[in-house]
Formats: structure tokens, C-alpha cells, sequence
């Protein structure tokens, strides 16, 4: 069996990955102007020197985007090529947009749901797959 | 001030390059000193009047190992440009810069790159940036999911099809039809063929994307003084502008408030302010093309139309030889070699010479543009 790529979890995205353990979206927003920032960083780029605060978002959003990547890739990958990859635009703020895999169920094979399925526009919520015991990761169900 | 300072102070007098293949023997270190040597003897410049360097930081033989193996002088300005095929332009326009301001007289700029034997870069497991945790562990993993990505929203939000693509791609590989040098000079493509290509990422296939290439290319610059003097007609540096928009992250740009207006926006406001040439006053040029909507969006980009009607402009073979603006007129990096677009930069100096396999009758100026996707770089060149 091939590795899998897994996130490299560091200061600054360590809470998101965090909540995700625990079935939670967490977005960091800033504290001076209420603005979303993603991915998440050390401060807000829009005021300067502003803190970030962690914020529980609903999880619902549209697919922005999507592609399908054929072979050559890496292996892992390789072996559930063609699957989709998503781009889903927050509810909270559309221009939050995370990159991800739509699923037919939390813990369902990135290559399940057909892409040929997939709209622009549809309508997703979060779900997420526990991959070990510090990393999970978001993924998406057709809402 | 700095625009009335470089403007045209700056000209490139010498252009050489390797073969362009698959796999080529020598290492990239020997390439590049072949390319460099060939853009010197183009230029009748000797090695050791070289005194200024500028490459790319993907590039592997640094300042110190090609100066040593030329022959060049003592040398007095090096730079090095990152993000890749953004670099391209800012090679020239960094020491044009340097040139106009006394740093140097003589510099060369070059990339060398075995792409087409070597390895690819993004097929080494490691995350290669703070933004590969968002994107890579979902399977989005190459350059060509990243930039398939805005592709398909592109063409959601303004109504291209893969017909508009399609129109980059057979127009570029028509011009490496007539360049005896370009890769695919002797490979006809037809929008039959484009239409039944492998996927590579959907909505991209293997037409949108460039080549894989072993090959080196090398340019050399002086000032107005000198250039005057030289044994090829100068390509002035007329403009120079670099771009690194707000909020902008490089290859996955989707997090920023318009996705679709990328570096290019950025990087034309600064190429014009201080350019006599405009858009209008363009009648060809090289714009960078490792995948075929990198085209459309620089259409954009760069003013040749507006905002999501770049796929539009493409139509009637409007960047066709003969059409409203050729486009890549060697080959691009689709179809004539993809070093970087490094050929792009050669290929608008043939543009102004006058010496193109697709000549633009009376071409006066030739907009050089990096990539579209990455902080970029892009110089108008005039006779």
C-alpha cells in the first residue's frame, strides 16, 4: 500500500486540525474587522497586528469549482484516479474556499462519487475522516 | 521616476539557445554555458566583458560556477528571481534596471533545464509550501490540477468552452508548424485530435499542457550607448513590471477575492504606467503558456480585452498567424520547448528583429509576459 499525503500541521494550523478531531469546522477570523482569513496565519493581514480568533462555522457551502485528475500522479492517488477534487465556497464567506473531496461518506473512498455528478453550484455540508489519531481531515456530502 | 529611468536605457543585443529535446546528453550546467556563449557571439560581446548576471532561483548552476566557466570579468550585480516561469521577464527587466543605474554593463540572464529527462517536481512526497496542507492530501497534487482548477470556474462563469482552449493550442502549435527548431515543428495538430486527447485534469488534456523539454536559452543586455554599436538591432527594454498581487497565493490562487484576476492585473498596471506602448500599439506577443487558459487569462490580464472575455477574443483565429494578436510565435512553451518560457523572451527579440519563423510584418513592439498562476514578471521590447 502506498503513503498517503497527509498535512503538515504547524502554529498556525495546528486549532484547525484540532477541531476537525472533534467533528468541528474551525475558520480563523480576525479580531479588529470580522474578516475570515484562510488559510489560517500568525496575524490578520488586514489590520495590522490584529489577533485571529477561531470560529465554529456552520460547514455548508457550494462547490466553486472542481477538477479530475487522470494519471500520472502519485501513487496513492495514482490507484483512485480519476476521483474529483473540490474547490467549496464557505456560507460564511464565499471567498473562503476549501479544497477537498466530495464523499459519499465520511469515511467513503475519494473515487465513490462519480464526478461526472458534480455541478458548480451544488449545495455540500462538512463531514470529516479520522486518518489517525492527529489528523483528520474535511471532506464533503452532496447536501 | 524609476519608469523614465529604464525606459528603452537598456536593449537586448544577443540571443542563443540549445537544441530543444526530450533528453539531451549534457548536464545543465553545460548547457547553460553553451546558450550563454551563443548569445555572446550573437551580441559580438566576449565573455570577459560579462559583469552581470540574472537567473531564475529554480535555476541549479548558480552565479559563481557559470561565471568561472566563461571566462566572464569581475562581476558586479547577480539576481535571482523566484516563482519559476514568473521569472522569465524579470530576468531582463532586473538587469535592465541595473544597467540604467550603473550596477553593470554587460549582463546575461539564462535558464538551463532538463525537464524532459529529469524528474517531476511535484512528484517528490514533500509539501512544498505552507499552502500545500490545504490542497495536496485531497489529491491536488501537480501544477495542472492546480491551474484546472480555476480553468473550470473560468470557463463556469464566463461561458468558454474547451473549443476556447482548443484555439490556444492549435494556434501555437501552427506556429512550431513553421519553426524548424520547435519540438513539434513536424506534428500537425487538429481539433479533432485536441478533442480526443487523453485527460491529464479534467477539464485540462494533454494539448493544454506544455511540453517537457531538455534545453537552455540565454539572452545579454547592454546599455543604449553600446547597443548602438552592436551587430543586431537592439531590443529595447521599453517596460518592465513585476506582480505579486494582494492576498495572492502562488499556483493555488483561491483565497484571494477574485480568483480570476491574477498576477497578470498586477504586473500590467505597473508594465504601463510608465510604457509609451499600449495594448493597442501591441501586434504580437509571447504570453506564458505552460497550460493553454494561462493564454485567455493573460488576454485579460494584460488588456488585450476585458475581464472574462479573453476565451471570446481567441475566436476567428484571432491569435493565429495573420490574426488580431499571434501569439507564441515560435511555439510557446505548448509546442516549441517549455524552459521556463525563456523562449518567450527570445522569440519577442526575434519579433522586433524582425527574424521570427512567423514574422509580424512590422512588428515595432512585443509584449514578453511570465506565468499567469505566480507572483510574474513581463517586459515590452521595441525596435
Amino acid at each position: 500500500m502506498s503513503e498517503r499525503l497527509l498535512p503538515h500541521v504547524d502554529e498556525d494550523s495546528r486549532p484547525f486540525f484540532e477541531a476537525a478531531l472533534r467533528g468541528e469546522l474551525r475558520i480563523p477570523r480576525c479580531t479588529a474587522t470580522g474578516r475570515f482569513v484562510f488559510p489560517p496565519r500568525a496575524l490578520s493581514p488586514f489590520a495590522p497586528r490584529a489577533p485571529l480568533e477561531w470560529v465554529t462555522v456552520s460547514g455548508r457551502g457550494t462547490l466553486w469549482s472542481f477538477v479530475v485528475p487522470h494519471p500520472p500522479l502519485l501513487p496513492w492517488f495514482a490507484e483512485r484516479a480519476p476521483y474529483a477534487v473540490v474547490a467549496v465556497a464557505l456560507d460564511e464567506d464565499p471567498r473562503v474556499r476549501l479544497v477537498g473531496n466530495v464523499v459519499a461518506r465520511e469515511d467513503g473512498p475519494i473515487e465513490e462519487v462519480d464526478p461526472g455528478t458534480l455541478r458548480i453550484g451544488a449545495r455540500v455540508r462538512v463531514c470529516f475522516e479520522r486518518v489517525n489519531d492527529a489528523i483528520a481531515l474535511p471532506r464533503w456530502l452532496l447536501a | 521616476m524609476l519608469g523614465l529611468m529604464l525606459k528603452d536605457r537598456a536593449a537586448i543585443v544577443g540571443i542563443g539557445e540549445t537544441d530543444f529535446a526530450k533528453r539531451l546528453e549534457p548536464s545543465e550546467k553545460r548547457l547553460a554555458c553553451e546558450a550563454i556563449l551563443a548569445a555572446l557571439d550573437d551580441a559580438g560581446i566576449a565573455p570577459c566583458e560579462v559583469d552581470g548576471f540574472a537567473s531564475y532561483t529554480m535555476e541549479t548552476t548558480d552565479e559563481v560556477e557559470i561565471a568561472k566557466n566563461l571566462g566572464a570579468g569581475d562581476v558586479t550585480f547577480f539576481s535571482q528571481v523566484g516563482y519559476g516561469g514568473g521569472a522569465g521577464p524579470a530576468t531582463v527587466g532586473q538587469l535592465a534596471m541595473a544597467i540604467a543605474t550603473g550596477q553593470c554593463r554587460v549582463g546575461v540572464a539564462w535558464r538551463s533545464r532538463k525537464r524532459g529527462s529529469g524528474g517531476r517536481p511535484w512528484a517528490g512526497a514533500q509539501q512544498q509550501s505552507a499552502s500545500a496542507t490545504w490542497t495536496r492530501p485531497h489529491g491536488l497534487l501537480r501544477p495542472v490540477d492546480e491551474i484546472a482548477m480555476l480553468t473550470r470556474r473560468y470557463m463556469h462563469e464566463f461561458g468558454a468552452t474547451r473549443d476556447h482552449l482548443a484555439n490556444v493550442a492549435l494556434a501555437v502549435r501552427g506556429m512550431a508548424n513553421r519553426n524548424p527548431k520547435a519540438m513539434m515543428h513536424d506534428r500537425p495538430l487538429t481539433r479533432e485530435e485536441y478533442m480526443r486527447a487523453r485527460w491529464i485534469s479534467e477539464p485540462l488534456c494533454l494539448f493544454d499542457n506544455c511540453l517537457e523539454t531538455d534545453g537552455a536559452l540565454a539572452c545579454v543586455l547592454v546599455g543604449a550607448e553600446r547597443a548602438r554599436d552592436c551587430r543586431r538591432p537592439p531590443a529595447w527594454v521599453h517596460a518592465f513590471g513585476q506582480g505579486l498581487p494582494a492576498q495572492m497565493h502562488t499556483m493555488v490562487n483561491y483565497w484571494c477575492d477574485d480568483p480570476l484576476r491574477g498576477p497578470a492585473w498586477t504586473c500590467a498596471d505597473q508594465l504601463y504606467r510608465h510604457s509609451e506602448i499600449g495594448p493597442a500599439e501591441i501586434a504580437v506577443a509571447q504570453l506564458y503558456d505552460a497550460f493553454s487558459p494561462l493564454v485567455l487569462l493573460s488576454l485579460e490580464g494584460y488588456r488585450f480585452c476585458g475581464r472574462g472575455e479573453g476565451a471570446a477574443f481567441s475566436e476567428k483565429g484571432a491569435l493565429e498567424a495573420g490574426g488580431r494578436l499571434p501569439v507564441n510565435t515560435s511555439g510557446g512553451g505548448l509546442s516549441e520547448a517549455y524552459v521556463h518560457g525563456f523562449n518567450l523572451i527570445n522569440e519577442g527579440v526575434r519579433q522586433v528583429r524582425g527574424t521570427s519563423p512567423n514574422q509580424v510584418p512590422g512588428a515595432e513592439a512585443c509584449l514578453v509576459t511570465g506565468g499567469e498562476g505566480v507572483p510574474t514578471s513581463a517586459v515590452i521590447l521595441r525596435r
